[in-house]
């Protein structure tokens, strides 16, 4: 997609962002509620009309392709609307007949997101008899029942209990193997397993877009180091960075006597030993030293506190 | 023409699977009945000109409860989501549902053929074809108001205003001729022509005119037209 905008009167829900997806990759859409994922998953799947820019699937715009588009996507919206008054066998054979699958075919298509989905025993029942987690599958079934190129899933865990997750999330994960599935959340935990590529979009714009080990060591490359020391004199505080270079003094605080440093330094060249040899040179007493990795879910936080999108 | 089937049996069965169906019709039959040998009987006619009369303003309410939830409902519980994200067109969908609002109406219709078959017994010299021509009369407003139910169900998820705007709506067509003393008299044959009491009439008089048929189809045709876009401006906003 390129330049994709949407703007609800004056709010900009959608600002801009650009991002592509290939074939066989499970990409995960990040952000708190209000970032723009919906509006975003909306706009690939036709829902919603951009305000400016468009989407592209396999070279077809979906300004003016919206029904070849469709049939190659599987979509599930985020609450999961299903006609609740209809039995199972009867919504996925109403969804199957509008994709033109029928007959014959709609049996083994049938067959097949039942064993998926795990649907076995409620084909029958009437939907809004049914629990939240077997409403969840039947959705899914349902988009998956014309064995789509293309999933989109819109928080297709969120509101699961934990045994739930893990059953849909494995569900995902193998159907990725074989196509494109762009699933969101607002839970950096929901999805950091379950997808190759994660995108986070916050207020509207893409701020992060890369695999988890390109995420961390973009935005981790750097590690935070607190060191407790005695008998660090400000003179020799001061000397560290040009004794060692790849070390980044941020700053100091007194405690009980004893000082706290924090330093950063990039993850590539670890200056521990160096550090050591200094402060012993320096005649400093080293009582602790802490290196500190900011994890997935710290980055995702700090790209995602409100003003916080260059942080 | 698939797809239209398809929405049109959901729908079909969906009315069926709730009371609604059911309620509608016999409440529709009631209250025709109620009327129908009320007066049948004091006047002692033999043809069913009572009976149209009280059917278009039965129809008043009806039409627009059979149709309120068309589409309000989807837009209401999010399904509209589905339907806009499958491949199928916005004028497949109005039209299967339309049908099906169209098919109760009919159904309803039918259910008054008792009073015909009564007739048939008690009265003398049945005139067969001013019958005929009453029940394709009443058909084709029930289309028509059908068509504005759909419409009016488009522009709101809740049931209730799709049933007020409704009701609001076909009393305009229906009063129109009674307006005709408001409006100057440039405009009253224009007026006149739009009411749907004036092309009723000259079918219940047996005259089956071209032009009264064309009317019917293009009120059908743009409340529909309008429904389709109602829904086509919801992924502009
Ligand atoms: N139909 C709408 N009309 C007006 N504002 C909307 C509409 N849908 C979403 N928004 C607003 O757009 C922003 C993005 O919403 P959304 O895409 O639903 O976010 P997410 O799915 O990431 O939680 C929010 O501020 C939301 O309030
Ligand atoms: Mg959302």
């Amino acid at each position: 997609m390129t330049d994709l905008s949407k703007n609800f009167g004056s709010l900009e829900a959608v600002k801009s962002i650009d991002f592509e997806i290939n074939d066989g990759e499970i990409v995960g859409f990040l952000g708190v509620n209000g970032a723009g994922k919906t509006t975003t998953l909306r706009m690939i799947t036709g829902f919603l009309v951009p305000t400016g820019g468009t989407v592209y699937v396999d070279d077809l715009n979906i300004l003016d392709h919206a029904y070849e588009i469709q049939k190659q996507i599987g979509y599930l919206a985020e609450l999961n609307p299903l006609y609740s008054e209809m039995s199972v066998y009867d919504f996925l054979e109403f969804i199957a007949d509008i994709r033109k699958i029928r007959g014959k075919q709609f049996k083994e298509a049938l067959a097949r997101v039942v064993e998926q989905c795990g649907l076995k025993g409620v084909v029958h029942r009437t939907i809004s008899n049914c629990s939240k987690g077997f409403r969840q599958r039947i959705g899914l079934a349902s988009t998956m029942i014309h064995d789509p190129d293309i999933l989109i899933l819109d928080e297709p865990v969120t509101g699961l209990d934990p045994n739930q997750i893990v059953e849909i999330r494995g569900l995902i994960k193998e159907l990725g193997k074989e196509k494109l599935v762009l699933m969101s959340s607002h839970i950096l935990q929901e999805i950091q397993v379950t997808v190759d590529r994660i995108i986070i979009i916050h207020e509207g714009e893409i701020v992060a877009d890369g695999t988890n080990e390109e995420l961390m060591s973009n935005f981790m490359g750097n590690v935070h180091l607190t060191m407790e020391v005695k008998d660090a004199t400000i003179d020799s505080v001061s000397n560290i960075e040009s004794a060692i270079p790849s070390v980044k003094f941020l700053n100091s605080e007194p405690k009980n006597g004893h000082q706290i440093l924090h330093l950063e330094y990039s993850r590539e060249d670890d200056p521990r030993e160096e550090l050591f040899k200094f402060a012993v040179d320096s005649k400093w007493i080293i009582l602790s030293m802490n290196p500190h990795t900011a994890n997935l879910e710290d980055i995702f936080r700090s790209l995602t506190v409100t003003g916080g999108a260059n942080a | 023409m698939r797809n239209i089937k398809t929405i049109f049996l959901r729908e079909i069965r969906a009315y069926f699977n709730s009371p609604m169906a059911y309620i509608f019709l016999v409440i529709f039959a009631i209250i025709n009945g109620y009327f129908f040998t009320n007066t049948f009987f004091l006047i002692n006619q033999s043809d069913l000109r009572i009976l149209f009369g009280i059917i278009p303003i039965v129809y008043l309410f009806f039409i627009p409860a059979v149709s309120m939830g068309l589409i309000a409902g989807e837009q209401n519980t999010g399904t509209i989501e589905i339907i806009t994200t499958l491949p199928i067109t916005n004028s497949e969908f109005v039209i299967g549902k339309f049908l099906a609002a169209f098919t109760l109406i009919l159904l309803g219709l039918a259910a008054t053929v008792v009073h015909f078959i009564t007739l048939v017994y008690v009265g003398t010299n049945v005139d067969y074809g001013a019958i005929f021509s009453g029940y394709f009369g009443l058909a084709l407003i029930g289309a028509a108001y059908a068509s504005i139910g759909t419409f009016t169900s488009s522009i709101t998820e809740n049931q209730v205003v799709a049933f007020i705007l409704g009701v609001f709506v076909v009393l305009v067509f229906y009063l129109m001729d009674k307006m005709l003393l408001f409006v100057p008299s440039g405009l009253s044959g224009f007026i006149q022509y739009l009411s749907v009491e004036y092309h009723l009439s000259n079918i219940s008089r047996g005259v089956i005119d071209s032009r009264n048929l064309i009317y019917f189809a293009s009120v059908v045709g743009f409340f529909l037209f309008l429904t389709v876009q109602s829904i086509e401006v919801r992924k502009w906003r």
